[in-house]
């Protein structure tokens, strides 16, 4: 049976590393907004997968990992990579086609990356990224670098073959990598436990596989932040890999603007009521940080959310030079002579 | 010069490289301590130790997978897929992973890897564990295919996928691996997208990869032989890169150009052949562009059907004597 964690309930965080935390939520709430806003305004071509409601687990993680751990997520990947320190000029203008886009405009929403960051990619086809940041973490074990590779993917992911095999090389080659599986009830459209037998879908699974699994609340950033601490240490000092299922609820659609009719208006409530950012905002008035201390950080937030927008929006669309670029490792396209 | 069988010049190209590089791994199914099935990777693990040359679960998705998060993050891995058949259950990764992500990432991940596997029939394995998958691999922008013909080539072209920055997909033919021949000594790298030309006939030029080049020589004997058709063959080797300018020289220098592919007949690497020539030396050629393939088919297994579905040197000789 996995283990329900509860560690922030008694744990004691500083000041500075509450305030950051906070800062990371703000940063992706305000960021994903944004987006949203974009989208609507016919400014965002394509297909978007945002992070409102599931700010907590990439905030909590982001702010446990080393600078040089890697992060593997999925197309739903806007707030996982933005809080590894990407650039969110560069994010935002990927997702509008720029050419200071981070990606110059050759991914996408669906596959911001960046490597500087140590941000390795986000992955649209369900499942592919977690053998991916296996291998990652195979590297190194191998190199001796002390990094762990923590890999972000859905409830939905736990029923293709890549997670089963995923999970079990990384069991019995013991690798410095974290899985969290961020459980936010539904696929797409249709819920996880019409289609899972299991209560957790990644958690009573990976028990199966021989790894490490608990269920945290997703929504309580200090709670992730405690257990990614945690698990991320101990597969640094040779402990093996983990998996982390995250319970958290999505603010709005799949993608785009999918209205989420499918999901009983009391589910929905409840969930919103334990909002992420919400419910840490209220736990840091109750510990005495002042309120013009939140309001700061999120005025700041927007500031920085609003040059991203104008730098975004005032740069050209991407350049059509680069359709033949970096297919190959010399920069270049060519397949014959 | 040392006599090697195509199967040991895997593993000489492997413990050269091995030797060379310590970031270059090889991880598969069986391979270490049975030293694969094929046995074409025996005393690697003895000689390399058990970190650098592992056994994998069997877990397509996790080799692929592994081989590839490991090659973005400072190993130069290669991995093994055990039959080029099962390339179909780790696709995704290969074509859509492996293939795209320094594109999509505008040049940001780099992946130095090689996936080798052993391909085609000759084995009277049927239709699951003979294909020629050079044409999977060569329709996906993003991938190097690579299949040789001979032991020299085998440890050379190896060696050279192992330090090409970019990803290579390896088919080793799996019908040569008994064939012998010499293998320079010392250390042996040769060049990606290089074609070979053997003879020097006027008459029709052969096209051929991987195994086909064996039959495609003999039957130029024969030819040349039996029937006063002086041929040359050449030797794609690799189909990304490929080696256009040579297959030109020699579609000018002859007027007849022949494909010899073990793949089926639709979309064979033949096909974008046949459209080069048609495109860039149409007015050089004497006659139609022929293509001689496995019918489009999946292979049977019996010895009799086996050998009458894959293109056989008696097959090439009838077919140019009688287009010729
Ligand atoms: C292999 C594959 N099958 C189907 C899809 C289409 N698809 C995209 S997202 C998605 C739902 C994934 O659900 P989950 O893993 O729970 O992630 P979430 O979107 O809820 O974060 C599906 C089915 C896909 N991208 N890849
Ligand atoms: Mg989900």
């Amino acid at each position: 049976m996995s283990v329900v964690a509860r560690w922030a309930r008694e744990a004691k965080l500083d000041d500075p590393t509450r305030l950051e935390l906070y800062s990371k939520l703000s940063e992706i709430r305000q960021f994903e907004q944004r987006a949203y806003d974009l989208f609507l305004q016919n400014l965002v071509a394509g297909t978007s997968h945002l992070s409102l409601g599931q700010e907590a687990v990439a905030a909590g993680f982001a702010q446990a990992m080393r600078d040089d751990d890697f992060t593997f997520c999925t197309y739903r990947g806007h707030a996982h990579t933005l809080v590894r320190g990407a650039s969110m000029t560069g994010l935002m203008a990927e997702l509008l086609g720029r050419s200071n886009g981070i990606l110059a405009g050759k991914g996408g929403s669906m596959h911001l990356t960046s490597v500087e960051n140590y941000a390795m990619g986000s992955y649209a086809i369900v499942g592919s990224h977690l053998p991916i940041a296996a291998g990652a973490a195979w590297a190194a074990q191998e190199r001796g670098t002390g990094q762990v590779s923590v890999c972000f993917f859905g409830d939905g992911t736990t029923n293709i073959g890549a997670f089963h095999e995923a999970l079990n090389l990384a069991a019995v080659w013991k690798l410095p990598v974290v899985f969290v599986c961020e459980n936010n009830l539904y696929m797409e459209y249709t819920p996880i436990a019409s289609v899972t037998a299991v209560e957790h879908p990644g958690a009573d699974r990976a028990a199966a596989y021989g790894l490490e699994s608990l269920i945290v609340d997703g929504n309580d950033v200090d709670e992730v932040y405690g257990i990614a601490t945690t698990y991320l240490e101990r597969a640094r000092d040779g402990g093996g890999p983990a998996l982390i299922e995250a319970k958290t609820y999505r603010k709005g659609g799949h993608s785009r603007a999918d209205p989420a009719k499918y999901r009983p208006p009391q589910e929905v409530e409840s969930w919103l009521a334990r909002d992420p950012i919400i419910l840490y905002r209220s736990r840091l008035l109750e510990l005495g940080v002042e309120e013009k201390t939140l309001d700061d950080i999120d005025s700041e937030v927007l500031t920085a959310v609003d040059r991203a927008t104008e730098e975004a929006k005032a740069a050209p669309p991407a350049d059509e030079e680069l359709i033949h670029a970096d297919v190959w490792a010399d920069g270049g396209s060519r397949w014959r002579n | 010069m040392a006599e090697l069988t195509y199967r040991e010049a895997v593993a000489a190209g492997l413990a050269q490289e091995m030797e060379r590089d310590d970031s270059v791994y090889f991880i598969g199914e069986d391979v270490a301590a049975p030293g694969g099935v094929f046995k074409t990777t025996g005393g690697l693990l003895e000689r390399f130790g058990p970190r650098r040359v592992r056994d994998t679960p069997i877990s397509e998705e996790a080799i692929a997978g592994a081989v590839m998060g490991a090659a973005m993050t400072g190993l130069r891995p290669v991995g093994e897929i055990m039959f080029s058949d099962f390339f179909a259950t780790c696709w995704d990764i290969v074509a859509n992973q492996i293939a795209k992500t320094r594109y999509m990432t505008n040049g940001q991940v780099t992946l130095p890897l090689v996936i080798r596997a052993a391909n085609g029939g000759g084995l009277r394995f049927g239709a699951q564990h003979s294909q020629s998958v050079e044409n999977w691999a060569m329709a996906v922008p993003g991938l190097k295919v690579v299949a040789p013909s001979n032991p020299a080539d085998v440890k050379g072209l190896l060696a050279a996928s192992i330090r090409d920055d970019d990803p290579v997909i390896f088919l080793e033919a799996k019908s040569l691996y008994p064939t012998k021949g010499e293998v320079p000594d010392g250390e042996h790298v040769e060049e990606l997208g290089r074609a070979v030309v053997h003879g020097d006939g006027e008459d029709v030029v052969l096209v051929a990869l991987a195994a086909m080049v064996p039959r495609a020589i003999e039957a130029g004997e024969r030819l040349r032989d039996e029937h006063g058709i002086g041929c040359r063959v050449v030797d794609l080797r690799s189909l990304v890169p490929l080696d256009v300018s040579t297959l030109l020289e020699s579609v000018r220098a002859t007027g007849r150009v022949f494909t010899v592919e073990e793949n089926p007949r639709l979309c064979g690497w033949g096909a974008e052949i046949s459209s080069i020539v048609a495109e860039e030396a149409l007015y050089d050629l004497d006659g139609p562009i022929v293509r001689i393939t496995t019918p489009h088919v999946p292979l049977p297994a019996a010895e009799t059907l086996e050998d009458a579905t894959i293109p056989s040197a008696s097959r090439i000789v009838d077919t140019v004597v009688k287009e010729q």
